[in-house]
């Protein structure tokens, strides 16, 4: 379970996280939706703690993320993250850039990390790419290796920061494939997306972020049909 | 305790008569070395490829071999052939052939950023080769390696200090001369180093900004 | 023309020079990794924005970069030895072109940090890599294709800046023995000529041979 309580957090002057309150129960998907700069990107880093935070408290299965005593490097084995710029490293092939975590942070053998690698990228598509460097790849084919890179650490969490946004229109749909196919699959994932359809379709619940805060939360059909607040309603009906 | 007394007004002028020499020797070899480096230049960008490789072969060759050894065979040269140059003018020219190696190559990536598009536009309004080349081309082209072309200047600002191996008493060398009498060989060489760094510190820093201010459009 | 050309001494004499050009070798070589070691403290430093770190680290560069080489190494030869340590020409040459090169190469390090965006780093911490292996696995490896070049190319500065060994009376390297024999014999357009063909044979089989690193390594 993630848990987030009254979280602030500033750049600057800017307040850029104003009191979060959430939780995310293992096995849930919940999408985060909202305009650019409302925080929700801001959010996702500071769950794995890529980012500080000034107040409050997020807990990953009761381990406090920005404690002193927590070993991050340890904690961030469980939750998985893929960003919009999918971050392919250039100098590693498909199938190195698998298996460098699996082997320098999980320890595991060459062999061991190149089978759960090639498992992985089977699972994404990309059994024919293992040996080819990411610049010769697609951009949606680069995401889905950034994918398949977070999930071989068999993290118990996903998140995912706007993964289809740099992507040409046409590329889009495989990428989101692979999300349809792992939220089948039962994982726990945190989405933040502006594909607002496909949201509807794999999300649980959907988190509405407003000027720092969580607007509105509910399920699909409440926040897109029947939202109670008007910043939903002018959001939702301005994105769709 | 360094001023003893011993280094004069006029040891220091005799430095600076020194950094004279070294900034004529600058502005000769330069000179030479860009008048020979946009004619190679050009011809690198605009022959064929086995002119143009054969040409970049040879200038090759100077930027591969040490430039006191170039000094030295320049000058023995001058006596073999019994052409009884001074040696000032032996030093200025193998320094402007040795610039002219690197400003080839600086000319030839300024013409390259020249947009192919931008000089058949310029043809296609009916100027001739010469005319596109002035009025189009060569602007272009200067703004784009100029910052490159004082980082040249500089660099064989310092590489004069090597004449002083052939007899020319330039600053280096002139603080040698000064050391020898003085015999303070700390004080003058940082007299001598901080010339030479206000000779070359503002011009690159100038380099520097023109770069970013040029590089921004 | 009234001079005759002598090749058959200088051939003679050949494994002399051919010894000198391993000292040149030996000296580029020491003073290239010297240089890179202290480079890259040098980049280091000028990035900590600590005043007392990259104070010193900003007048290495700049002088190293705006004064002569052969006066740096007048500094080591002449001036450390006004202080009372006596500096021998060949420790003058080599720490000369060390500090020359380490001045040089920390601005190329300094622009090879920034090639390697931080969203790579942060990529790699996302997946649990400390940040010592996200410096050896991630940054350093691209860091070196985008300053391999220049330090291509420093490397061949270096072999040729260690003929200025000959100024402060260096006798070994490839430069010191032409000299020498030069001295005895008075044929200098053929010993040197033969010098300027070995220093271009070693810059060009460095050259050619980095390439090939490049080629292998760089495969991305």
């Amino acid at each position: 379970m993630i848990a987030i309580e009254n979280v602030h957090k500033q750049f600057g002057a800017l307040h850029v996280l104003n009191g979060v309150d959430l939780t995310v129960q293992k096995g849930e998907v919940l999408s985060m939706i909202g305009g650019s700069g409302s925080g929700k990107s801001t959010m996702l880093m500071c769950i794995n703690g890529l980012e500080g935070i000034q107040q409050g408290r997020i807990t990953v299965d009761g381990v406090e993320v920005h404690s002193k005593n927590t070993d991050l490097n340890k904690l961030r084995r469980r939750i998985g993250i893929v960003f919009q710029q999918w971050n392919a490293f250039p100098h590693l092939t498909v199938l190195e850039n698998v298996t460098l975590a699996l082997r320098k942070v999980l320890r595991k053998s060459k062999e061991e990390a190149e089978a759960i690698a090639v498992e992985q990228l089977s699972h994404v598509g990309l059994r024919e790419k293992l040996s080819v460097f990411p610049s010769r790849l697609s951009g949606g084919q680069q995401q889905r290796m950034a994918i398949a890179r977070a999930l071989a650490m068999s993290p118990d969490y996903m998140l995912f920061d706007e993964v289809t946004s740099a992507l040409d229109p046409q590329l889009v749909g495989e990428v989101l494939d692979t999300l349809r196919m792992l939220s089948k699959e039962g994982m726990t994932m945190i989405v933040v997306t502006h594909e607002m359809r496909f949201a509807r379709e794999v999300s649980d619940r959907i988190a509405f972020f407003y000027k720092g805060q969580i607007h509105e939360i509910g399920k699909p059909d409440q926040i897109f049909d029947n939202p109670t607040k008007q910043e939903t309603a002018s959001f939702v009906r301005s994105v769709l | 305790m360094y001023f003893g007394g011993s280094f004069t007004w006029g040891d220091f002028q005799f430095l600076l008569y020194g950094a004279a020499t070294t900034i004529a020797i600058t502005l000769v070899s330069v000179l030479i070395g860009t008048c020979l480096g946009v004619v190679f230049g050009l011809i690198r960008s605009g022959s064929p490829w086995w002119i143009s490789n054969a040409l970049g072969a040879v200038l090759d060759v100077f930027r591969s071999v040490p430039l006191l050894i170039q000094l030295v065979l320049f000058n023995s040269f001058n006596s073999i052939l019994k052409l009884n140059w001074p040696t000032f003018a032996v030093g200025c020219l193998c320094l402007g052939i040795y610039a002219s190696a690197f400003c080839t190559e600086i000319v030839r990536s300024g013409v390259g950023a020249v947009p192919l598009t931008t000089r058949r536009a310029a043809r296609s309004l009916g100027l001739s080769w010469l005319q596109e080349l002035t009025s189009i081309t060569l602007p272009i082209a200067t703004r784009v390696v100029f910052p490159s072309w004082i980082g040249l200047t500089l660099g064989v600002m310092k590489d004069t200090a090597l004449v002083l191996w052939i007899g020319i008493v330039e600053l280096l060398r002139s603080s040698q001369i000064v050391t020898s009498r003085v015999q303070e060989p700390l004080l003058i060489l940082c007299i001598t180093g901080l010339i030479y760094f206000f000779m070359s510190f503002p011009i690159a820093r100038l380099g520097n900004q023109l770069e970013k201010k040029w590089g921004m459009q | 023309m009234d001079y005759h050309f002598q090749w058959r001494p200088v051939l003679r004499s050949l494994p002399d020079m051919l010894w000198g050009a391993l000292v040149t070798i030996e000296i580029a070589g020491l003073a290239m990794l010297l240089g890179t070691v202290l480079a890259i403290f040098l980049a280091l430093g000028k990035r900590s924005g600590k005043k007392y770190l990259s104070w010193p680290a900003d007048v290495w560069i700049e002088t190293a970069r705006n004064t002569p080489a052969l006066f740096q190494i007048y500094m080591l030869y002449f001036g450390l030895g006004s202080l009372g340590l006596q500096v021998g020409s060949y420790a003058a040459l080599l720490f000369g072109i060390t500090f020359n090169n380490a001045g040089y190469l920390a601005e190329t390090f300094r622009g090879g940090f920034l090639a390697v965006p931080e969203t790579q780093t942060r990529a790699a911490r996302s997946l649990g890599m400390g940040t010592v292996q996200t410096m050896w696995h991630i940054v350093i490896p691209q860091m070196l294709r985008a300053v391999f070049h220049a330090m291509t190319n420093q490397m061949v500065w270096s072999i040729l800046m260690s003929s200025l060994g000959i100024i402060v009376g260096l006798t070994t390297d490839l430069t010191g023995v032409t000299q020498k024999l030069n001295v005895v014999t008075y044929r200098t357009f053929e010993y040197f000529f033969v010098a300027a063909c070995l220093y271009y044979i070693i810059s060009k089989a460095f050259t050619l041979s980095a390439r090939i690193v490049a080629w292998r390594l760089f495969r991305y």
